[in-house]
C-alpha cells in the first residue's frame, strides 16, 4: 500500500510539473460546453429564400406577406429572373425559392387555378423536408382564404373552423437542445480526456525506457495500474464537478434526479474509460500509435454510434447492435435520465449494469495483456 | 528546397516504419467512412407514432393518413387511452402520439378551431424540434385543405396549389449532405493529430538539438514536416471520396481539378495548425489533447457538417467563421453535389488558403523562437 501511495504520488508530480496539461483539461470541458450548448441545434428557423413574383400585382404581394410573416422562412429577396434562383441555391444564399408565375393575380381574380412552384435545395436534406412543408401549408391556407373571399362575394359563407395542433413535448417542454447536448458533453469530455490520458500513460514509459526500471521495482501489476490510473480518475471526478457546477449555474438545466447516483454512475464510467486507454496503452508501441488508435478506433466511433447526436433507432438494423458495445451508449442514457427525466436506477438499471460489465471485462483484459507486455 | 526535402523524406520513412500509424493514416478513414455513412442517418423519418382517435370519422382519417403518407411517421399503435400513451412512451416505443378529440368535425363545420394533439418524447430535442414542426404542418395542411372542402362542398379544384420541387438531391437523402462532412471531420482529425506530434517526438525523444544546430531554415524545415503528410493525406483524402462515391453514390457534378485544389488547400490548412500545435507544447499526449480540442469538436459542431449555421446564435455564428472545415465542406458541397465552377466558391478557396498561410506563417515564426 505504501509502494502504491509513492507511485500515485509520483505521477502527480508528473501532472504538476506540466501545468499546461492541467490547464488544458479543466479550461477545456468549460470552452467545449459553451460551444455545443449553443451551436447544436438543428431547428428548422429563418430558412433563407428567394422569391421569383413574375406576376407583381397585389396578390402576389400579399402571398410573399405571408412568407415575410412567418416564422420559419426570411425572405432575402424579391426577384422577376429564374436566372437569380440558381445563383442563389448555388452559392447557398438562398436555401429555398417560391415562383409565383404570371398572370397569377388574374387567374386568382378569374377563377382559374394557379400553380405556385415552390423550389429547396435538397442538400440539407432536414432543413428541405421541413421547408417544403410549411411553405406547402402557407399556400394550402391561403387557397382556403382565396375560397372563402370567392363564395363571400357570392353571397353565401358557411361557417368554417379550423383544425390546430396543441403540441406538448415531455421531458423538455421548451425544445431547448441545450437540454439535450450539454449533459451528454459530460460523457464525451470524461471519455475523450481519460481515455487519452491512460493510452498515454504506459506507452510513454515503454517510449522513453523507464518502464524497465518500473518493473524492477517491487511493484505489483495491480499497484503499477491502480497507482497510474488513479491520477487521472481524479482529474475524471474534477472534470464531473466542473461540468455539473456549469450546466446547471450557467445552462439552467435542471438536475431532477440525484447527483449521488449521478456522481456514482460516473465513477463506474471512468473505470470503463480509464480501462480502454490502458488496454489501448498495453497494445501500442507508441505514443502516436496509442492516440491514433485511441481516436479512430475509439473515441469517434464512440461519439457518432452511441446516441450522442444520431438517435441510433435511426441506424440500420446490422449496426444497431455495435452500439451496445459503447459504454458511452450506456452512460448517455443515465445521464439524461437524471438530469432530465429524474429519473433513478429503478429505470436504467440494466445500463449501469452494463456499463459496469463493460469497466471490469476491459480492465481485466487490459490488466492481462500488460502482463505480457512487461515480462 | 533541397534541404525540405531531405527532412520530408526522413519524416517519410519514420511515417513508413511504422506501420500501423500508416494503415491508419490511409486505410483506416475510408473504411470509417462506410461505417458512418451507413449508421448516420440524420433523416428523421419513420417516427413511431401511436394514434388515439375518438372520432372515428372521414375528417380523423383523413388527418391520420396525412400523418401516414409523409414518409416522417409510422403508426405503430392505435390506443384508446392516454394511460397507453404514457405506457408507451415511457418504454420508448413511440416518439410521439396524435389524439385525435371527439367532436373535431363538428367543431371545424360550425366555425369553431378544433384542437388535436399533439404528443412528442423531448428526450432528444433535437429529433422532437423537427417532429414538432412537421407535424404542425401536416395538421395545418390538412385543416386547410377540410375547410377547401367544406366551402366549396368538395367540386373545385383548390385556387392556389404548391408545386414542390427538389433540387440537387430530389430523393433528400441525408446521406448526401452528412458524406462531404465526413469526409472533411476524417480529413481534419487525421492531418492535424499527425502532424501535431512531428516536432513534439523530436523535443520528447531528445532529437530537437541536433534539428536546432542543423542548418536550415525554417521555412524549409515546415514545408519538410509538411509535405510526407500532406501526401499521405492527399491520398487518403481520395480514397475516402472514391468510397463515398462507391457506396453512397456521392456524385461528382464538378470538376475534379477544382476539387483537388480544394482539398489541397484545407490539408495544408490542417497540417499547419497541427505543427502550430507542435511548436506550442512540449509532451506528445498534450499536443494530442491540445489538437482534439481544437479540430474535432470545432470540425463536428460549428461547421455546419450536421447543424446549421443560419440557426445558431450570433456571437457562435461569427466564431465559425475561423473554423476552415466550414469553408471547405461549403466549397465541397457545392463542387460535388451542385456542380459549380470556380466563381462560386472562390470566397470558400480563398478563405482556405488565408488560413493555410496564415498558420504556416505562425508555425513558422513560433518555431524561430523556439531554436533560439
Amino acid at each position: 500500500m505504501r509502494r502504491l501511495g509513492f507511485l500515485i504520488r509520483k505521477e502527480f508530480q508528473e501532472i504538476k510539473r506540466n501545468p499546461r496539461m492541467l490547464r488544458v483539461l479543466l479550461i477545456a470541458p468549460v470552452f467545449q460546453l459553451g460551444i455545443l450548448g449553443y451551436a447544436a441545434t438543428t431547428d428548422v428557423k429563418n430558412v433563407p429564400m428567394m422569391v421569383v413574383d413574375a406576376d407583381r400585382t397585389v396578390a402576389s404581394r400579399d402571398l410573399i406577406g405571408r412568407f415575410e410573416g412567418s416564422p420559419y422562412f426570411s425572405v432575402t429577396g424579391v426577384t422577376s429572373r429564374h436566372q437569380d434562383v440558381d445563383d442563389a441555391l448555388q452559392h447557398r444564399t438562398a436555401w429555398m425559392a417560391v415562383s409565383i408565375p404570371a398572370g397569377y393575380g388574374r387567374d386568382i381574380a378569374d377563377g382559374i387555378p394557379v400553380t405556385v412552384q415552390v423550389i429547396a435545395d435538397g442538400t440539407d436534406s432536414n432543413s428541405a423536408t421541413v421547408g417544403l412543408a410549411y411553405a406547402t401549408s402557407l399556400i394550402a391556407e391561403k387557397a382556403v382564404d382565396v375560397a372563402l373571399s370567392r363564395l363571400g362575394a357570392g353571397g353565401v359563407v358557411l361557417p368554417v373552423g379550423s383544425i390546430e395542433a396543441r403540441t406538448r413535448v415531455w421531458f423538455n417542454p421548451q425544445l431547448l437542445s441545450q437540454w439535450f447536448m450539454v449533459p451528454g458533453v459530460l460523457a464525451l469530455l470524461l471519455m475523450i480526456t481519460t481515455t487519452v490520458l491512460g493510452a498515454v500513460a504506459i506507452v510513454r514509459e515503454k517510449e522513453l525506457g523507464t518502464l524497465e526500471q518500473l518493473n524492477v521495482t517491487p511493484l505489483r501489476r495491480w499497484e503499477l495500474t491502480v497507482g497510474k490510473l488513479l491520477p487521472f480518475g481524479l482529474i475524471g471526478v474534477i472534470q464531473v464537478f466542473l461540468v455539473v457546477a456549469v450546466t446547471v449555474l450557467w445552462f439552467q438545466i435542471p438536475l431532477r434526479g440525484s447527483f449521488a447516483l449521478l456522481f456514482g454512475l460516473s465513477l463506474v464510467y471512468l473505470l470503463c474509460t480509464l480501462s480502454l486507454g490502458l488496454l489501448v496503452s498495453t497494445i501500442s508501441a507508441t505514443q502516436q500509435q496509442a492516440m491514433m488508435t485511441a481516436v479512430f478506433f475509439f473515441v469517434v466511433p464512440m461519439i457518432y454510434l452511441s446516441g450522442f447526436i444520431f438517435p441510433i433507432e435511426n441506424m440500420p438494423r446490422v449496426i444497431q447492435p455495435l452500439t451496445y458495445l459503447i459504454p458511452l451508449r450506456y452512460f448517455l442514457v443515465i445521464v439524461r435520465g437524471i438530469f432530465l427525466k429524474g429519473v433513478g436506477l429503478e429505470s436504467f438499471w440494466p445500463d449501469a449494469l452494463m456499463m459496469l460489465a463493460w469497466g471490469v471485462t476491459v480492465l481485466t483484459l487490459a490488466t492481462m495483456r500488460s502482463r505480457k507486455t512487461l515480462r | 528546397m533541397r534541404k525540405a526535402l531531405a527532412v520530408g523524406r526522413k519524416e517519410f520513412w519514420q511515417i513508413v516504419r511504422d506501420g500501423r500509424t500508416l494503415m491508419i493514416l490511409l486505410f483506416v478513414p475510408a473504411f470509417f467512412l462506410g461505417l458512418y455513412g451507413y449508421a448516420l442517418n440524420f433523416d428523421i423519418r419513420h417516427i413511431r407514432l401511436a394514434v388515439m382517435d375518438r372520432e372515428h370519422n372521414p375528417d380523423s382519417r383523413e388527418l391520420i393518413s396525412s400523418f401516414t403518407h409523409s414518409t416522417f411517421f409510422d403508426i405503430v399503435a392505435t390506443v384508446t387511452s392516454m394511460t397507453d400513451i404514457e405506457r408507451l412512451m415511457d418504454r420508448g416505443e413511440i416518439r410521439a402520439a396524435l389524439v385525435i378529440p371527439e367532436g373535431m368535425s363538428r367543431d371545424l363545420r360550425s366555425g369553431r378551431v378544433a384542437q388535436v394533439q399533439v404528443l412528442i418524447n423531448g428526450d432528444n430535442a433535437n429529433t422532437a424540434t423537427t417532429v414538432f414542426g412537421y407535424a404542425q404542418a401536416i395538421v395545418r395542411g390538412v385543416s386547410a385543405q377540410l375547410q377547401l372542402e367544406i366551402i366549396t362542398g368538395g367540386r373545385l379544384q383548390p385556387p392556389i396549389s404548391a408545386e414542390p420541387r427538389i433540387w440537387y438531391n430530389p430523393e433528400l437523402t441525408s446521406t448526401l449532405f452528412l458524406v462531404p462532412g465526413l469526409i472533411g471531420f476524417i480529413v481534419m482529425i487525421s492531418s492535424v493529430v499527425s502532424t501535431s506530434m512531428s516536432i513534439v517526438r523530436e523535443k520528447e525523444r531528445g532529437t530537437w538539438e541536433q534539428v536546432r544546430m542543423a542548418p536550415i531554415s525554417n521555412v524549409s524545415y515546415v514545408v519538410g514536416k509538411t509535405i510526407p503528410y500532406f501526401a499521405i493525406s492527399l491520398v487518403s483524402a481520395f480514397f475516402i471520396i472514391a468510397a463515398a462515391m462507391l457506396l453512397f453514390g456521392l456524385p461528382m457534378r464538378g470538376s475534379w481539378l477544382l476539387l483537388l485544389f480544394a482539398v489541397s488547400l484545407f490539408l495544408v490548412g490542417a497540417l499547419g495548425t497541427g505543427l502550430l500545435v507542435s511548436t506550442l507544447v512540449d509532451s506528445q499526449s498534450l499536443a494530442f489533447q491540445v489538437s482534439l480540442l481544437i479540430s474535432m469538436l470545432p470540425t463536428i459542431i460549428l461547421s455546419g457538417f450536421i447543424f446549421p449555421i443560419a440557426s445558431m446564435p450570433a456571437p457562435i455564428r461569427a466564431i465559425t467563421y475561423v473554423v476552415p472545415a466550414r469553408y471547405f465542406l461549403a466549397a465541397l458541397r457545392a463542387i460535388v453535389l451542385k456542380g459549380v465552377d470556380l466563381h462560386v466558391v472562390s470566397t470558400q478557396l480563398v478563405a482556405l488558403g488565408v488560413y493555410a498561410v496564415g498558420v504556416l506563417g505562425l508555425a513558422s515564426v513560433r518555431l524561430g523562437k523556439e531554436k533560439v
